[in-house]
């Protein structure tokens, strides 16, 4: 799926960037936690989303167990950090410590095409999340001399850097000759091999990427919440947030896990606080729509709109 | 026999007896996936949800759950159905290669939203049903043996003995097999595909549904075991291959005494890994393709 945007994709990353700058002056003007809080949910979306789209919108890959990665990063960090590891560098081993696992899986899994890899992740997610919950099944706090030293501005900013980051990845990959291949093997992996690029390479390096960035996130969220259940960043929960937050905004395009991310970010709060439970049952059902309907999200919506004709449909329809 | 190979002994058979209800969980899944082209991920909630119809039977109506298999199978049909028409019916008019893909995505939404729903009707507590016949317990030797869990094993050894003869005999069971074969050389010799999809997948539901029914009971159901249970179905479609219902509920035997050896060796809280080992472990040594028919 190219992006409809994809001609105005610099003016996008333009864009992006300059409002995550214009966050940045943000925790010395509005000092309140509330509102921290909440725009660092958001970057940490960002990042969680745009890694997601990276392996499952540019390569193609459907990736059910992203978790994993998230969780393998913040349980890697977490334990380091909290070991007296300085923060950046615990991050940074726990983005490896999931790319590491991630290459275990895509290995193997991408010597076949079909569903082996949506199979794997979400194997490698869920096993992982019960065994993490069987072997610390205790909550994860911070020692009280490090609550006392606590303060919310430095994970503000490592959020903001890590989204900075995550969009500027996506907005180089989709110049470069990399990213062109990883389309290329998204759209039809046979004439892309017929070209001369190797699917398995190209599918592997945006795994690498996609789980470093996820890995990082879990990182900052490690770095960021004062107690939580070490399983709990494992959850399948956190995987379904990024494919809903992508699919909302538009699959496969560098501003659509932005849009989406924010939306769904405000959406979820808005939702969580009207019906507790209920709210997942609304984004399943929102989400099934979206991939069977409206396959490319709000950035394909606003195209329609802006352009003033409807596209001609893709054949098929939907994420690949 | 020394204490420890008792006690070995006595979680093989335990796995073993597990290891049927993988199978059983299994075919439906591999049926599905065979026939449809179609990955349901949402294929454990669908157990779950056929655990939960089993649970309310016998809690409302105190009827007893291996006699509401003779509801939850039919139930489980009609709603297999509904979610054909209604859901899956949508996914299959895409090309093969988009269908894979957005059934992965549909059905991992399906299953968010299914596990949401369970929490909402019956609360996120651990259900089971206690029978007065729960606790009977067969004994060989030193090995007990839970009745109820051997009479589930017969049980979901029947229902696939019962789908085997389905496919290989009856007239739209051949069609399913047909379809599964190649769609479009079944649909030039005049069967209608579109109807062998929506039996398969009915089909399909209904086993989901029967294995619910005999988890709830030997086991224990809540929302939350849906991906749990589609995560074994699919280990053991991986280790098996699209094809053979038997060669299926082979596999499931396998996996459970699998487990049930790991956990053994390195300790209950690892037992869950032995099936990602399995899934590397195939790929692998198999890497024609597992999907690709048994041979």
């Amino acid at each position: 799926m190219r992006s409809p945007g994809s001609g105005t994709g610099n003016g996008w990353a333009v864009g992006i960037l300059g409002g995550l700058a214009l966050l940045a002056p943000l925790p010395l003007l509005v000092p309140r936690d509330d509102v921290l809080n909440f725009v660092l949910l958001v970057l940490l979306s960002i990042t969680l989303a745009q890694s997601w789209n990276i392996i499952a919108g540019y390569a193609g890959q459907v990736n059910l167990g992203h978790a994993a990665f998230f969780g393998l990063g913040a349980l890697t960090a977490r334990t380091l950090w909290i070991g007296g590891t300085p923060v950046l560098i615990a991050m940074a081993a726990g983005s490896l410590v999931a790319t590491a696992f991630a290459l275990l899986i895509g290995a193997a899994a991408f010597r076949l095409r079909g569903a082996y890899f949506a199979i794997g992740t979400l194997a490698l997610g869920e096993i992982l999340r019960a065994t993490v919950g069987n072997v610390l099944p205790e909550i994860s706090t911070l020692p009280a001399t490090s609550i006392g030293a606590y303060r919310l501005a430095p994970r503000y900013y490592l959020a903001l850097g890590l989204a900075a980051l995550s969009v500027l990845a996506v907005a180089g990959l989709q110049r470069s000759r990399l990213g062109l291949g990883m389309q290329a093997v998204r759209e039809d992996e046979d004439a892309a091999e017929a070209t001369g690029v190797s699917a398995r390479g190209l599918k592997l390096r945006a795994l690498a990427l996609s789980t470093a960035l996820a890995g990082a996130a879990g990182g900052v969220f490690a770095y960021y919440h004062i107690s939580y259940y070490p399983a709990h960043p494992f959850g399948p929960a956190w995987t379904f947030d990024a494919l809903l937050m992508t699919f909302i905004g538009g699959v496969g395009t560098l501003q659509g896990p932005v849009l989406g991310a924010v939306l769904y970010v405000f959406l979820k709060e808005y939702l969580t606080v009207r019906w507790v439970d209920f709210h997942l049952l609304i984004f399943g059902a929102l989400f099934v729509a979206i991939v069977l309907l409206f396959p490319g999200g709000l950035v394909q919506a606003l195209s329609r709109v802006g352009s003033g004709r409807r596209r001609p449909a893709r054949r098929g329809g939907a994420a690949s | 026999m020394t204490p420890e190979l008792t006690v070995l002994a006595q979680q093989v058979v335990l796995g073993l007896l597990l290891g049927g209800l993988y199978g059983l969980a299994a075919a439906g899944l591999s049926l599905v996936f065979g026939v449809l082209k179609v990955l349901n991920v949402a294929h454990g909630e669908l157990i779950m949800l056929g655990g939960y119809g089993a649970y309310w039977l016998f809690a409302r109506l105190g009827v007893d759950p291996f006699a509401s298999l003779l509801l939850v199978i039919p139930g489980a049909l009609l709603a297999g159905a509904v979610l054909y028409l209604g859901l899956f019916g949508f996914v299959v008019r895409a090309h093969e290669h988009t269908r894979v893909k957005n059934s992965l995505l549909v059905g991992f939404g399906l299953a968010l939203s299914l596990h949401a729903l369970a929490v909402r009707l019956w609360t996120a507590d651990d259900r089971s049903i206690t029978t007065t016949y729960g606790g009977a317990v067969l004994s060989v030797g030193p090995i007990a043996i839970p009745l109820i869990r051997l009479a589930s094993l017969a049980v979901a050894l029947a229902l696939i003995g019962a789908l085997h003869l389905l496919l290989a005999r009856w007239r739209w069971g051949k069609a399913i097999r047909a379809t599964a074969e190649d769609w479009q050389a079944a649909l030039l010799t005049g069967i209608d595909v579109r109807r062998a999809y929506l039996l398969a997948f009915a089909l399909g539901t209904a086993l989901a549904g029967a294995a619910g029914t005999l988890v709830s009971v030997g086991y224990s159901i809540s929302p939350s075991i849906g991906l749990e249970w589609t995560l074994k179905a699919l280990i053991v479609v991986v280790l098996a291959g699209l094809g053979s219902m038997l060669g299926t509920f082979a596999a499931g035997l396998f996996v459970g005494v699998a487990e049930a050896l790991s956990a053994a060796a390195f300790g209950g809280p690892y037992r869950e890994v032995v099936g990602l080992v399995i899934f590397l472990v195939v790929l692998v040594l198999r890497p024609q393709g597992l999907f690709g028919r048994g041979q």
